[in-house]
């Protein structure tokens, strides 16, 4: 491997890290980026002649560790925060001491007060996804506005925003207390989910699948999983996303959206099923039953069945009716009708569906019109099917998804 | 770190009675006690109604002075604490212990950090 493939493999895996150690120990996301930046160049700069060092991302943390405490002596101002680096100088070793112990440097739980900050309640949604893919997943700016097909200076702006939100306001840099600790999971989760279904179906634009917002989401639910291990429901969500992505191949067909019922089963990823399978299974073993796990079940049911008359409806039907349990969502509400449609009966899922959309709640929901179409359709009423899907193309903004539902109307006329 | 709770209320025509008032001053007492012996508490008042408020605007060398509160929202400043705490984490639960009902209906805290102003020489 040439030293600057290296430094972008070591800076892929191990950048999330780094970080969180650097802004543990000078209390400012900033300055901890501007370190480990000069400290990837220095990298490039010294690795190909010097060869790889044997552990190359203690080589980064240490550098970094110095460009910090060179900045904090050439700034010299009387900071807040100046004592607490000055602190950790003393703690840590002195400047020229090359040798820092690697163990002083990586504390386990750094990232995970990193998340936990990043995915503050305090910081607006759109802040919590991008200060998490930009710190803990290492994309880039460019990057990160590429994957939500916004421009390159909102997407800096929505990180300088957060960041000086969390300096400005007091939001720690700590995992939270015992009792705190499962509202703020909850957040965190919902982040992580967030990302993964902005990849997975794109609220507008040509593309429908963005592979990158996926892999980077299922990354950062392994990650959480392994940092917070005895939660049941972090597996939930990491089986929910396995299991959605294993389809990932298998939806989209020439640039058309394919259905659930009628994707090329062969191509879904078996790998990702039977690991979300066994993390499903594992989950529910441990316990207690949440959301994500609820829906990773509906979806490991879906994964299971070799075609779709072998889906076991009525199962997944009892699993939304718990779910609904957690989550009153209206959305859920609709899944839950669709699911009895296809189980108890048609008649009995519309009318339950239409109890769910009653008073207009879902009028601006085109998945609600597009449900409605599609049982319709079933009961051969294509009247009222085509009025639903003309009402749902109308909502849609999304290409691939308006050409389906495009095509659907076009086949009942 | 200092920080501003700042009291929104829904203002109601009717009076709280009596023994709501009361039990809203309690909760108001308890938080007021804990605070001062904690020795964080910075300040603490009550404020009367948005019908007793006066709005100055100074522009172009002149002052309009109006009647009533400078903007009509649905909830409105009823009062508002200074606490001294750890982070923003920290004042979040001493938020969610401040009652929110003084103007009758429930309403919210929003919580402020107070910039340090350097010192007059």
């Amino acid at each position: 491997m040439d030293a600057r493939a290296a430094v972008e493999s070591v800076f892929r895996q191990e950048s999330g890290r780094i970080v969180a150690t650097l802004i543990r120990i000078s209390g400012s996301f900033d300055r901890a980026e501007e370190a480990m930046q000069e400290a990837f160049a220095a990298a490039l700069a010294a690795w190909p002649a010097n060869g790889l060092p044997l552990n190359p991302a203690a080589w980064i943390t240490a550098t970094a560790h110095r460009k910090l405490i060179d900045q904090s002596r050439r700034e010299k101002t009387k900071r807040e925060k100046q004592d607490a680096l000055q602190y950790e100088i003393e703690t840590l070793g002195r400047p020229d001491d090359w040798e820092i112990d690697e163990t002083a440097m990586h504390f386990p739980d750094d990232r995970l007060r990193l998340i936990f900050t990043c995915c503050h309640p305090a910081l607006n949604p759109e802040g919590q996804v991008a200060l998490t893919l930009r710190t803990l997943g290492g994309l880039t700016t460019t990057e990160i506005a590429r994957a939500f097909l916004v421009p390159e200076p909102t997407l800096a702006q929505r990180l300088v925003r957060a960041k000086r939100k969390i300096q400005e306001a007091g939001i720690p840099y700590e995992i939270p207390p015992l009792p705190l600790l499962p509202g703020r999971l909850t957040s965190v989760q919902a982040v992580i989910y967030l990302i993964f279904n902005e990849g997975y179906t794109a609220g507008s634009g040509d593309q429908l699948v963005r592979l990158d917002l996926c892999a980077e989401a299922i990354r950062l639910g392994r990650m959480l999983d392994e940092l917070l291990p005895n939660e049941a429901e972090n597996l939930g969500l990491l089986a929910l996303m396995l299991l959605h992505d294993s389809r990932r191949y298998a939806r989209v067909s020439d640039s058309q959206l394919v259905t659930l019922e009628e994707q090329d089963r062969s191509l879904w990823d078996q790998g990702e099923i039977s690991e979300g399978l066994s993390l499903v299974d594992e989950a529910l073993r441990r316990g207690p039953l949440g959301p994500y796990q609820l829906q990773a079940a509906i979806a490991a049911l879906h994964a299971q069945a070799r075609n779709p008359q072998e889906t076991d409806w009525f199962q997944i039907a009892a699993l939304y009716g718990r779910l609904v349990e957690f989550n009153s969502s209206p959305v859920i509400a609709l899944n839950h009708a669709v699911a009895i449609a296809m189980s108890a009966g048609f008649e009995e899922g519309l009318r339950r569906m239409d109890a769910v959309g009653a008073g207009g709640k879902l009028d601006g929901y085109y998945l609600f019109h597009a449900a409605r179409a599609d049982i319709l359709r079933r009961m051969n009423r294509f009247e009222e099917a085509a009025e639903a899907y003309r009402r749902a193309l109308a909502l849609n903004t999304n290409r691939i998804e308006r050409d389906f539902l495009a095509r659907r109307l076009a086949a009942i006329k | 770190m200092r920080y501003m709770f700042l009291i929104y209320s829904q203002e109601q025509s009717e009076p709280l009675a009596p023994e709501q008032a009361q039990t809203l001053m309690n909760n108001h007492w308890a938080v007021m006690q804990d605070a001062r012996e904690k020795g964080i508490l910075v300040g603490v008042d009550a404020l009367k109604p948005t019908n007793t408020a006066t709005t100055v605007r100074v522009s172009g060398g002149g002052a309009l002075t109006t009647d009533g509160p400078f903007a009509e929202t649905k909830e409105q400043l009823a009062g508002y604490y200074i606490l001294e705490c750890k982070d923003l984490d920290d004042a979040i639960e001493w938020a969610k212990r401040i009652p929110t009902g003084c103007k009758g209906a429930a309403g919210c805290i929003e919580i402020r950090p107070v910039h340090d102003l350097p010192q007059r020489p």
